[in-house]
């Protein structure tokens, strides 16, 4: 009844192809959206927007960056963390050589440092195939997480050697750093992602998200056909690298406020890629339902020993919670293999003529 | 030209300069290399026999480290504990088999990959929670491996080869033998390679998947604990152990993924490479720590020539 498309005519190819061919889709949507731009601002405390909205926003896109890489275009990648890494020390070195530019312009630049990286590290993909191919991105994950740390020029030859966020303005409000309120750096995160996750759903219906596409279920018969496996495997490359490295550049701008090199080593990457696998590779909406998951669900776990009573050691909750996390892991694979997108597109199958049997 | 030198000249003269220095430098990365091509074994066992690519090698390492520690901390004598490692890591392969592989069999690679991602992490939980996070004593005098160092004075020099990586080496090289031996004769053995080489044909004459993968991973188990007893030896027991799987991606890589030759041979590889280029090269120019990468650059390095690794099957691609 409730997901039922009957009497919803599409009379033109155009309106067949929108990107919400039926209503009910456009009117969920619009209830997120109303959700995620207005009321969970208005209501959401400290420690949720912390906790909850901006870190799911931000995995959100650098799962969606690894999904176009992995998920489309086929393209194994375990470097996630480290080419978030560069966007982040791309961002860094862009505020402090350029204090006076608009964050939103350095934040979206320092994407294109990550994209060259990327191209650099994607170029053995044309040779090696598969898990073979794991090893270009475990290097690249390597190599560059040592570089942030041996290459002082890149955090300003801090004592520390870690990256502080500086206070960065925005049109008289503070959106980085120490002065900023979560609100501002909600919405400025917020703005970010709509905007890339549009770009990202669009190239995917597109012609370049077609031959990725085929290069995914099979390379040389694409090439057979046509398709530029150079070219389309490094705009793979490079436009996942981009929003990764975008990702990367709110990861701690927005976010953590300050990173050591360690903050991107194989851990982020692995995060970021369960992220995209229980979610379901191949699909942007897969990225969002993960995010909320795998963000979720230690907050979650973390609260439940208070809940009901019972008092364990924060260590110990830890390493459950550890545990908990590899065994829904596994079961979410076991349930459903293609991910929560794949059981919410079962879901509303179920739903188009729910409650009736038939 | 000064850097030319320093990376062309300098690490070559200092070679021939100290040549008993050069033979501890590659005895050390031998012995490291012994360790990597052990883990890279368990890999290839697994991988051969089920495409598994089962990043869950490390932790059950650790595992079976700290189960033996444990099970001797109880109070049960070196070798009654030894036994019960291996029960333990009997039932292991039984219930990874039973929980996870089976409801997962015909899926893509890259879930079943992650299926392991998933085991390694409840093992770190658990591990934790059970044997607790601190540093622990492998029990190696119990074992009765023995202590103390041989000295050579080669070229006029000093050579200094501690007992215990000497037993490492050659019991890792027993080990090997006798796993091939198995492989190649052994009924079993040859059904493990079957199903390698062709899994429906296999099963078609009456292999039994489910049997030969509890048996794969037990083995897998064997040479854990193997592992972990040699590592554990050098540095202790530690969760820090995990990340030697990371390690031993590039040895598999570099070597193929289905050779078990491969592994081996990709395993001392890289462990005097990577020691080698770590003294002569790492410290003096790049600031030190280069055995972060070094494994995976020589590895991607092979790669672009040789995509299926030095001893990997040729890959044969139809459409």
């Amino acid at each position: 009844m409730l997901y039922r498309t009957a009497g919803q005519y599409k009379t033109t190819y155009r309106s067949d192809q929108a990107l919400f061919p039926i209503r009910q889709d456009a009117l969920l949507l619009g209830i997120i959206l109303v959700l995620g731009w207005v009321v969970l601002p208005l209501t959401a405390s400290e420690f949720v927007f912390q906790t909850l909205l901006i870190p799911v926003l931000i995995y959100a896109l650098a799962a969606t960056g690894l999904n176009l890489l992995t998920g489309y275009a086929g393209q194994l990648s375990l470097g996630t963390g480290a080419f978030m890494g560069v966007g982040a020390y791309a961002c860094y070195k862009l505020v402090t050589i350029f204090p006076e530019m608009n964050l939103l312009i350095s934040v979206l630049l320092s994407g294109v440092f990550s994209a060259g990286v990327g191209v650099m590290f994607g170029l053995p993909s044309l040779r090696i195939k598969g898990f073979y191919l794991a090893i270009a991105t475990l290097a690249a994950q390597f190599f560059l997480v040592w570089l942030f740390e041996k290459w002082p020029w890149l955090y300003n030859y801090n004592a520390s050697g870690a990256i502080q966020v500086p206070n960065v303005d925005m049109f008289g409000v503070w959106v980085a750093g120490p002065q900023a309120t979560s609100t501002s750096q909600y919405y400025f995160v917020l703005i970010v992602v709509t905007v890339l996750t549009i770009v990202a759903i669009n190239l995917t219906r597109g012609n370049m998200g077609r031959q990725w596409k085929a290069v995914r279920d099979m390379d040389i018969a694409a090439e057979l056909i046509g398709i530029n496996l150079l070219k389309t495997k490094l705009l793979a490359f490079a436009v996942s690298s981009y929003i990764i490295g975008v990702a990367g550049a709110l990861f701690v701008f927005m976010w953590r406020g300050a990173a050591e090199p360690n903050l991107f080593d194989i851990e982020l990457s692995f995060r970021v890629l369960f992220i995209a696998i229980i979610g379901g590779l191949g699909s942007i909406l897969g990225n969002w339902l993960g995010a909320v998951l795998i963000v979720a669900l230690p907050v979650i776990l973390n609260t439940v020993p208070d809940w009901i009573g019972v008092d364990i050691k924060s260590a110990t909750v830890e390493h459950i919670n550890v545990m908990i996390i590899g065994a829904l892991i596994v079961f979410f694979l076991i349930v459903e293999p293609h991910g929560l997108a794949r059981l919410w597109q079962l879901i509303r199958e179920k739903l188009i003529h729910w409650p009736f049997p038939y | 030209m000064e850097l030319l030198s320093n990376i062309f000249v300098t690490p070559f003269a200092d070679m021939i300069g100290a040549p008993d220095f050069l033979m501890q430098v590659i005895w050390e990365g031998l012995v490291s290399g012994v360790l990597y091509a052990l883990i890279a074994l368990g890999f290839v066992l697994i991988f051969r026999s089920s495409r598994i690519f089962n990043f869950a090698q490390g932790i059950m390492v650790v595992f079976a480290a700290l189960t033996l520690v444990g099970l001797h901390e109880l109070g049960l004598p070196a070798w009654v504990a030894f036994a019960g490692t291996l029960a333990v890591m009997f039932v292991l392969a039984v219930v990874i088999e039973r929980v996870v592989l089976r409801p997962l069999i015909g899926q893509p690679d890259i879930i079943l990959f992650m299926a392991t991602i998933g085991i390694t992490l409840f093992l770190v939980g658990g591990g934790e929670i059970i044997f607790g996070g601190e540093n622990k004593v492998m029990i190696s005098d119990e074992l009765g491996i023995p202590d103390g160092s041989y000295e050579f004075n080669p070229f006029d020099g000093f050579l200094l080869l501690e007992a215990r990586d000497v037993t490492v080496v050659f019991g890792a090289v027993v080990m090997v033998a006798a796993l091939l031996v198995f492989l190649t004769y052994s009924k079993m053995g040859r059904a493990i390679r079957a199903l390698g080489d062709d899994s429906t044909a296999a099963l078609s004459v009456g292999i039994s998947l489910t049997t030969i993968w509890v048996l794969v991973w037990f083995m897998a188990g064997i040479i854990a604990l193997m592992t972990g007893i040699a590592w554990g030896s050098r540095a202790g027991v530690s969760f820090a152990l995990e990340i030697i799987a990371l390690k031993a991606l590039p040895v598999l890589m570099l070597g193929g993924l289905e050779s078990i030759t491969g592994a081996i041979v990709g395993g001392l590889m890289i462990g005097v490479l990577e020691k080698l280029f770590e003294i002569y090269w790492g410290q003096p120019l790049l600031g030190g720590s280069t055995e972060a990468w070094f494994a995976y650059v020589l590895a991607l390095t092979v790669l672009l020539f040789r995509p299926q690794g030095l001893f990997g099957e040729k890959i044969i691609e139809r459409v």
